[in-house]
């Protein structure tokens, strides 16, 4: 229990999936132009992260290692997050209509997050097991949702703000990022 | 012949994947800390792309639409490996010290960007100039904002040492904060050349 307690907060708070591990980024910049995408893109990254660690960690115990045939890991679980992103739009379309056209048009860009690949590929190589793969993806997408989110307000703000011409848009946001990381820092050293 | 020059050297600056399209920003952002770390990872990616866009340049017009998309994944995933076992076997360091990274060149926006972008709609030799052009520009973002940081976070160079060893360092730029602000400010200090120029 104590264990699991650990991961949860180092993968919301130590080990933040944008601000220290850097996966991400591309959708952290690109939908955080106001809080409601940002939220929206938050709940559907949950959802894929989750699911796709899950499965593709079955992968990897049930097939790739007994076959002996790890070096195809790269190729297999960028095909199951593929799928996966497709079964989902699929799914979602027949399913709920409100909830599609919500997230719809942020399914297809999930496929090339690297913090859905990211993930899988740290699940396997910190050897949690199955149960504590699960939460660590659920909670590294919710310190995605944190930091995603934080930064759409952040961004709402540096909108009024008048800032000097050549920093105007994109460095002002690496800028106003650092500095966020900056904070996050200080929750290092408290798991391990 | 004066196209295929546009091609190569638009990449460079103009359309930099990284400072003017912020493509593939995780592994810049992520293994930039010194400078052999940023070149490496900068040939890896230009490798995968260089491979991709000449595989579907080639296979472009054989591939159904509806699956292109998967079908591209595909032909990235199978470079991305070539390289993984490559650097593995021949530079164990390098692939200590890229880590993950390695197989998320797969997930590499720019990549997947060109592919669609450019290969698809391009013979063979204009992909191929497309591919070294972007590879180019990316290693040179990489390297840049890499140098930057290994000089001011640890006072070295390609791991040589610049400063005396007991001189104190901007220790934040060798740390994540680092990787944010530094890109920051090498796109500003772009923006303000640029406008410097086109005010002349």
């Amino acid at each position: 229990m104590q264990e699991l307690f650990l991961v949860i907060i180092s993968a919301v708070f130590v080990n933040n999936v944008v601000f220290a591990r850097f996966l991400g980024i591309c959708p952290y910049l690109g939908v955080s132009k106001n809080l409601d995408t940002a939220i929206g893109m938050g709940f559907a990254v949950t959802f894929v992260m989750t699911v796709a660690t899950a499965i593709t960690y079955v992968l990897q115990k049930a097939v790739l290692i007994p076959f002996g045939i790890e070096f195809m890991q790269t190729v297999m679980f960028i095909l199951v997050i593929a799928s996966l992103v497709q079964l989902v739009e699929i799914v979602l379309k027949k399913v709920s209509k409100s909830l599609y056209s919500s997230l719809g048009i942020y399914l297809p860009l999930i496929t090339t997050n690297c913090a859905i690949l990211g993930m899988a590929l740290i699940a396997i190589q910190e050897d949690y097991d199955l149960l504590t793969s699960v939460v660590f993806a659920f909670f590294s997408a919710m310190g995605f949702i944190l930091a995603i989110v934080m930064f759409a307000g952040i961004r709402i703000k540096l909108e009024e703000a008048d800032v000097p011409a050549p920093f105007k848009n994109v460095p002002i946001g690496f800028i106003s990022a650092a500095i966020l990381s900056l904070a996050f820092m200080g929750f290092s050293g408290l798991v391990k | 012949m004066n196209e295929a020059l546009n091609i190569l050297t638009r990449g460079f600056v103009r359309e930099n994947p990284v400072t003017k399209m912020l493509l593939g920003l995780c592994p810049v952002l992520a293994v930039t800390t010194s400078a052999v770390n940023g070149l490496g990872m900068g040939l890896a990616t230009t490798f995968v792309l260089l491979g991709s866009n000449i595989v579907i340049s080639l296979t472009a017009k054989v591939i159904p639409d509806t699956v292109r998309i998967p079908a591209f994944v595909l032909v990235i995933a199978t470079f991305v490996t070539i390289v993984d076992l490559l650097i593995k076997a021949y530079s164990p360091e390098l692939n200590q010290a890229l880590g993950i990274f390695i197989p998320l060149i797969v997930v590499n926006c720019m990549i997947l960007g060109r592919a669609e972008a450019f290969a698809s709609r391009n013979g063979i030799w204009y992909s191929v100039i497309d591919a070294v052009g972007m590879g180019i520009g990316f290693t040179l973002a990489l390297f840049v904002l890499s140098a930057f940081r290994e000089v001011l976070g640890s006072g070295t160079i390609f791991n040589m040492p610049l400063v005396g060893e007991d001189a104190s360092t901007i220790l934040v730029f060798a740390l994540p904060p680092g990787a944010f602000a530094g890109l920051g400010l090498i796109i500003a200090g772009l923006n303000a050349l640029e406008k410097k120029k086109g005010g002349k």
